[in-house]
Parts: C-alpha cells; sequence; structure tokens
C-alpha cells in the first residue's frame, strides 16, 4: 500500500476533471464534496445571519423590511440545519467511517454519490426561492401551519427541496448503517469501534426513522395549499397545532442528528490529547443510543404554550430532563478522560475542550426551557435563540472545526498551521459568546425572536451582539486560510498525523492515498 | 475496477466504477421538484419541466437497475453485498412505514383528539351551530355532506385479493426455490395480476366516491386523511406491482438461482409490506 503514491491511484481508470467529480463512486471524494458544499451552504446561512444582525444593529427599521427579515430567519435556519451542518458531518461519515472500520469504501457507492449530488439541486430550489414572486418562504424553519399554507410559490420549493434532501438524507443513512453493519474489517467487533464510527450508526437511524416523518408533514402542508385538503384548517376538522406534533416528531430527533456526531468527533481527538483511552467507552455508547430512544418521547416541550393537557405537559418535561442523565454521563466521562491526563491543546483539542465547556452551557439553558412553567415565559424569545445556538453553533459547528482540524492532516498530507488555527479558535470563542450570551439577558427581559423591530430597552444588548456576529462571520475566513494553506503545502503530516492518536484511519499513509484498505486490515 | 478483480478474494467487496446514472436522477429531480412548483402555481412552463424531470427519472432507473441487474448476472455481487442489499432493503422498508406513519398518526390525532377537542364544553356552540365532532366529519364548517366509505364492499374484497396476492407470491417463491421455473413465472404472473386488480378496484371505488357519495379530497379531514392514506398505498402498490413486473421479465429471461435471487426477494418483501400497510387501511381507515 504504502508503496503506491496517491498520483498513481488518483484517475488511473475513470473520467476526469469535473466528470471525475459527477460520476466518482469514491468515498474520499464524495466526503470532500459534502465538505466543500455545507461549507458554502455555512458562509450562505451566515450572510443571512449577518443581514439579520445588522436590522437588529439598531431598533427601528433601517437594512430591510418585515417581510424580507422573516424570510431571512426562515432560510437561514433551513440553510444551516440541512445545508450546512447535516451536509457536513456527512462529509465527516463518509471520509472516515470507511477508515476507521477497515472498509474499502461505503457499501453502495454509486448511491453514495446520488446521495451527495441530491443536495445541489436542493439548494437551487431553496435558494432560487428568493427570487420567485412572493420571495422565498417566511414561515420560519419550522414552517408552521397555517403561516406555510398561506405562502406564495417559495414555499413550494421550499417543500420540494426538503423532498429532495430527505431522499438524500435517508440514503445517505441507509448507506452509513449498511457500511458500519457489513463492511467493518476483521476483528473490527462493534464494541471495538470507534466512538465516532458509533454515534454515526445511532444518528443514521434517527434519520431513517424521521426524516420520512418530515417528508410526510410537508406532503401534507402541500396538499392543504394546493388540493383542498384540511389537515391543518380547522374549519375542515383539521388542527394547525397537529402540524406541530408531526413536525416536531421528526424535530427533536432532528436536533440529535445534528449534535451526536459531534459527540463522535469529540470522543474522539480528547483521548488523543490527553494520551489516555476514553474514559467509559462502554457507557458513551448506552449514553448514545439512550439520548436516541429518548429523543422519540420529547418532541411536545417544544409546544408547552400551545395548551396541552397537563398531564401532557409533564409527561413531556420529565422526560426531557431524563435527557441531561445520558448527556451528563458524556459530559463528565470527557472530563475524566482529561483527569490526570499529559495535556496539550493543539487545535483540535482546543476546540474539543471548548466545545465541552460551551455545549455544556447550552444544555443547561436546555433544561431551563425544559421545565414547563418556566419554558411558557421564555417560549418564543431571546432566551430560547441563545439555548439552540450554544448546542448548534458552540455544540455541533465547534467540533466540526475540531474534526476538521485534526483529520486536515489526513485529508491534504499537511498539518494545518496551528497559530491560525488558534486564533479562528480564539476569535470564534470569544466572538461567539459576546454574539449569544446577551441574548439570554434579552430573551428574559422579554424580548421576541423573529422580529425585525425592538423596544429601546433591549438596545443595547442588541448592538453587543451585532458586533459580536460580524467578528464571528469573519472570524469563519481565518479557516478558509487555513484549508487553503493546508492544500497547498506545509509541514508534511506523518500517517500518525499526531503522537498518541489512535485508529485505523492513522495506519494509511497522510494524504490518504485514493483506495484503502482494498485487503482488509486485520484488528486484534 | 481492473486493479480489483485482480486481486479478489474472499472478503473482496465489490465497489462500483464511476457512474454517470446518480447526476441523471439529480437533474431529473430539480426538474421535477421546479416543475411540480411552477406548475402548482400556474406557470406553463412547469408542467413540461415536470414531465421532462419524470422522463429524465424513468431513463435513470432504467440505466442503473439495468446495470445493477447485469453486474448481479455477472456474478460480480458476493457474499457481502448480498448482505448490504438485506440490510439496506429492510432499512428502507422501514422508512417507508415511518413516511406512512406520519399519516396515520395524523388520522389518529385529529379522529381521537383534536376533533373530539373541538366539539367538547363551549367550543360546539361557539365554532359552528350544530356541530357535534363525531367521526366521520367534515369539520365544523360541514356545507356539502357526504357518504363515507364502507368496509364491506370492494375494501373487503381488495383486502382478499391482497392477502391471495402475497399467497401467490410466496407459492413463486417456492417455485424458484426449488428450481421449477413454471411455477416462478406463473405465480408472478397472477401476483401482478392481482395487483392490476386490486388497483383498477381502487380506481373504480375513487370514481365512486367523487360521483356516488360525494366523498372528495376537499372533505374536510375525512377525506385529506382517507385519500392520502389510501391514495399513497396505491402509489405503493403501483411500484410494487412495476418491481414485480420486471421481476417476472427477469424470470422469463432465465435469471435468478435457487441460492441466490435477492432482486426477486426485495420486490417481495415490499409487496408484502404494503400488504401490511393495506390491512391497517382497512381497519383503521374503511372499518372502525
Amino acid at each position: 500500500m504504502a508503496a503506491v503514491t496517491p498520483d498513481q491511484l488518483h484517475g488511473h481508470h475513470g473520467p476526469t476533471g469535473l466528470m471525475r467529480w459527477l460520476t466518482t463512486t469514491n468515498h474520499k471524494d464524495i466526503g470532500t464534496m459534502y465538505m466543500i458544499f455545507s461549507f458554502i451552504m455555512f458562509l450562505s446561512g451566515g450572510v443571512l445571519a449577518l443581514t439579520i444582525r445588522a436590522e437588529l444593529f439598531q431598533p427601528g427599521l433601517q437594512v430591510v423590511q418585515p417581510e424580507f427579515f422573516n424570510q431571512l430567519t426562515t432560510m437561514h435556519g433551513l440553510i444551516m440545519v440541512f445545508g450546512a451542518i447535516m451536509p457536513a458531518f456527512v462529509g465527516f461519515a463518509n471520509w472516515m467511517i470507511p477508515l476507521m472500520i477497515g472498509a474499502s469504501d461505503m457499501a453502495f457507492a454509486r448511491m453514495n454519490n446520488w446521495s451527495f449530488w441530491l443536495l445541489p439541486p436542493a439548494a437551487i430550489l431553496l435558494i432560487g426561492s428568493f427570487f420567485v414572486p412572493g420571495g422565498a418562504t417566511a414561515a420560519g424553519w419550522t414552517l408552521y401551519a397555517p403561516l406555510s399554507v398561506q405562502m406564495g410559490m417559495g414555499m413550494d420549493l421550499a417543500i420540494f427541496a426538503i423532498h429532495i434532501m430527505g431522499i438524500s438524507s435517508i440514503m445517505g443513512a441507509i448507506n452509513i448503517v449498511v457500511t458500519v453493519l457489513n463492511m467493518r474489517a476483521p476483528g473490527m467487533t462493534l464494541m471495538k469501534m470507534p466512538l465516532f464510527c458509533w454515534t454515526w450508526l445511532i444518528t443514521a437511524y434517527l434519520l431513517i426513522a424521521v426524516m420520512p416523518v418530515l417528508a410526510g408533514a410537508v406532503t401534507m402542508i402541500l396538499t392543504d395549499r394546493h388540493f383542498g385538503t384540511s389537515f391543518f384548517n380547522a374549519a375542515g376538522g383539521g388542527d394547525p397545532v397537529m402540524y406541530q406534533h408531526i413536525f416536531w416528531f421528526f424535530g427533536h430527533p432532528e436536533v440529535y442528528i445534528m449534535i451526536l456526531p459531534a459527540f463522535g468527533i469529540v470522543s474522539q481527538i480528547i483521548p488523543t490529547f490527553a494520551r489516555k483511552p476514553l474514559f467509559g467507552y462502554a457507557s458513551m455508547v448506552y449514553a448514545t443510543a439512550s439520548i436516541a430512544i429518548l429523543s422519540f418521547a420529547v418532541w411536545a416541550h417544544h409546544m408547552f404554550a400551545t395548551g396541552m393537557p397537563a398531564a401532557g405537559q409533564l409527561f413531556f418535561m420529565y422526560a426531557t430532563m431524563l435527557i441531561a442523565v445520558p448527556t451528563g454521563v458524556k459530559v463528565f466521562n470527557w472530563v475524566a478522560t482529561m483527569w490526570r491526563g499529559s495535556l496539550t491543546f493543539e487545535t483540535p483539542m482546543l476546540w474539543a475542550t471548548g466545545f465541552i465547556f460551551v455545549f455544556t452551557m447550552g444544555g443547561f439553558t436546555g433544561l431551563i426551557c425544559a421545565i414547563a412553567p418556566i419554558d411558557i415565559q421564555v417560549q418564543d424569545t431571546y432566551y430560547v435563540v441563545a439555548h439552540f445556538h450554544y448546542v448548534l453553533v458552540a455544540g455541533s459547528l465547534f467540533a466540526l472545526f475540531a474534526g476538521a482540524y485534526y483529520w486536515l492532516p489526513k485529508w491534504t498530507g499537511h498539518m494545518p498551521n496551528e497559530s491560525l488555527g488558534k486564533l479562528h479558535f480564539w476569535c470564534s470563542m470569544v466572538f461567539f459568546n459576546i454574539t449569544f450570551f446577551p441574548m439570554h439577558f434579552l430573551g428574559l427581559a422579554g424580548m421576541p425572536r423573529r422580529i425585525p423591530d425592538y423596544a429601546l430597552q433591549f438596545a443595547d444588548f442588541n448592538a453587543l451582539a451585532s458586533v459580536g456576529a460580524f467578528g464571528f462571520g469573519l472570524s469563519q475566513l481565518i479557516f478558509i486560510v487555513v484549508v487553503v494553506k493546508c492544500i497547498r503545502g506545509g509541514e508534511r503530516a506523518a500517517a500518525r498525523s499526531w503522537e498518541s492518536a489512535e485508529g485505523l484511519e492513522w495506519t494509511v499513509p497522510s494524504p490518504a492515498p485514493h483506495h484503502t484498505f482494498e485487503e482488509a486490515p486485520v484488528v486484534r | 475496477m481492473s486493479h480489483a478483480t485482480a486481486t479478489h478474494s474472499a472478503d473482496h467487496y465489490f465497489v462500483p466504477e464511476p457512474s454517470k446514472y446518480p447526476i441523471f436522477g439529480s437533474i431529473a429531480l430539480l426538474l421535477f421538484g421546479s416543475g411540480a412548483a411552477l406548475w402548482l402555481n400556474k406557470v406553463p412552463a412547469g408542467k413540461w419541466m415536470f414531465f421532462l424531470g419524470v422522463a429524465i427519472l424513468v431513463y435513470m432507473l432504467f440505466g442503473w437497475f439495468g446495470q445493477v441487474v447485469r453486474e448481479s448476472e455477472g456474478g460480480k455481487y458476493g457474499h457481502r453485498v448480498d448482505k448490504s442489499f438485506r440490510w439496506s432493503m429492510g432499512w428502507f422498508i422501514f422508512s417507508e412505514v415511518m413516511f406512512f406513519a406520519a399519516f396515520f398518526g395524523a388520522l389518529f390525532y385529529a379522529r381521537v383528539l383534536s376533533v373530539p377537542w373541538l366539539s367538547s364544553g363551549d367550543n360546539a356552540t361557539l365554532l359552528w351551530q350544530g356541530f357535534t365532532g363525531a367521526w366521520p366529519t367534515a369539520g365544523p364548517y360541514a356545507a356539502d355532506p357526504f357518504t363515507p366509505m364502507g368496509a364491506w364492499g370492494i375494501p373487503a374484497i381488495n383486502t382478499l385479493i391482497l392477502l391471495t396476492s402475497g399467497a401467490t407470491l410466496t407459492w413463486a417463491h417456492y417455485g424458484l426455490l426449488k428450481g421449477n421455473r413454471g411455477q416462478l413465472k406463473l405465480g408472478l404472473f397472477v401476483t401482478v395480476l392481482l395487483g392490476a386488480i386490486f388497483l383498477s378496484l381502487q380506481v373504480y371505488e375513487y370514481m365512486h366516491a367523487y360521483a356516488d357519495l360525494n366523498l372528495r379530497l376537499d372533505s374536510g379531514i375525512y377525506g385529506s386523511t382517507f385519500f392520502l392514506l389510501t391514495g399513497f398505498h396505491g402509489m405503493h402498490v403501483t411500484v410494487g406491482a412495476i418491481m414485480l413486473t420486471v421481476m417476472l421479465f427477469r424470470a422469463s429471461a432465465g435469471h435468478f438461482r435457487p441460492d441466490s435471487h435477492f432482486g426477486f426477494e426485495a420486490a417481495a418483501w415490499y409487496w408484502h409490506f404494503v400488504d401490511v400497510v393495506w390491512l391497517m387501511l382497512f381497519v383503521v381507515v374503511y372499518w372502525l
């Protein structure tokens, strides 16, 4: 294997140029495309976020009109969830799972290509909807009825975009399940598997279970809009709250779909830089599975303010608080892994420890939101916005950056620039907190979300948050510089790029050759 | 992938070479989605984009599945690829189950929770005069009365037809296992025929609903759940019947061996799945 250079393996069969990328069946090519696509979507969603923050810099209307503001918040959410975070994790899965379990490729290499290439059409439909009469959908990323039943053509485009992204996700998830269950190298038992593969296996099950439910929900919206059905129309015996139930039956597992692979990435990085095996491996696996199972029984905590019976409120409140137990197991295991380790703080470790710190804060505000009487106060305020950005930006996104810095040597063959990486981390960490920490206060003081204008009393914290947001946005440009420099050159990476990194991915050369593990390694 | 065949070994896993079909599928769904959105909003070009998308999708499915069949008959898939297909078909069917679960869930929520709530307490008088909230309902605003679809006419016959088709399919499978090709082909043919009769009766039932019962897609929540549940089921029966027809053609072309015929089994699994969905439909949509 080591005698064959990557150049010999690249393109010695199959098309070259653009056609290589359109037709590829190689998991590394496809993983790379997923990551580039998701970063482009991340920047697009970021531009929308910065436009929102520009409008909210001062009270009153300065930059955009209210109806366009609603489109911005809606599309920011949809693009970040379905365009940036989810595809980025699938990209990691594509690149790393075959390398980690000693497989020659994903189980269904052609379908893998289609899973990726469905995303650009979906993005075209979604972003193109800004330019149709009436503009993009403005119903919020949750697409609640009756708003979503009343919108213009942009809503239909969003529905079809969601259908296409759903097909992509289901195919991708089935591919990952089959790859993990059927492609492991001899001796790689399930309980020897790196935790990233475990978290993705469980995430893939969540995707297979809930993406079809979202497809059903938006299909009902489509038929309510155009074919006269009354699913969400009370005049016909339907109920708009029913949409919320169906949506959040998808939506709550969905938030774990966006965080479980992040847990997996962090669980790979902490042991490497603590130079100790992961503390409580088995309990990590069970905790991940527990979180996934519980996620199907908590959806109505998003709906406490809709007037459900007290028994329902209590059930969903306690079920939600129960999730803190397995999540706490994870946080304590990460801390215990670091305890008395020989810690060093290279860029990936900085992001991973930063993740633990800031994600846990988001977890705590989640617990607060779970308490039904408190939730009724903070529902639809900036407190909720602060909460889910702490778990989605400081959680999922920080873990993605941690993973990117950790595996860039394996992808490019060069070590990422440490100084720039650390600068990227500290800028992101500081500006993230400047942006989102004040939102807790704004929310508790009663500032509603998804509103382009606000009372004067909220002005100072909003100005601060806007400054932080622009700082955070600009900090991400550092990452582009790091990645471009890393691809072009820099310190050569060894096969085992980090001193005490464990796992099969570090046994192949850096950069990983086009084809790896065509003869399965034996794991003892 | 020439070097891959050179290193053929017991644990070798077939990885296909680069393929043009996925990108055709993506272009097809882009045209399909944007065309449908435009068509629904009365833009004339939308219709043609939609049909062009469908045409490209059909081309892609023919080409892709054709290639899979050729690879399968060419002996490229070993034991492990076969296992992958089994896992994936199982989880694909599970995702379909969850799709139907959304609509069954909507029916449950409407019947058990929201319609009774709409008519409970003061709502009944405040909302609409004379609204009782009994099922079936077209909702409080029931200007246009309809007759619900009874269970013991066509639906009961259709239940019998689908159950019989499951049995004939299993009979065909036994024929394949025993190497009795005649039994395989006859069993498949009868199954497809029963599927076609089922679909014809469904079409007749819809015409009857619109013409005689005034039961329509816009007949409130009853019409919505009735037509979407039975309609999506009918679409799945159509897909299943197409799959079985392909299997019939493949059987006639001499494909499948007693020890290796997952294509047939996948279609059979799918057929049994639509069968089970129908039983659920018969009980909760038509009967109870």
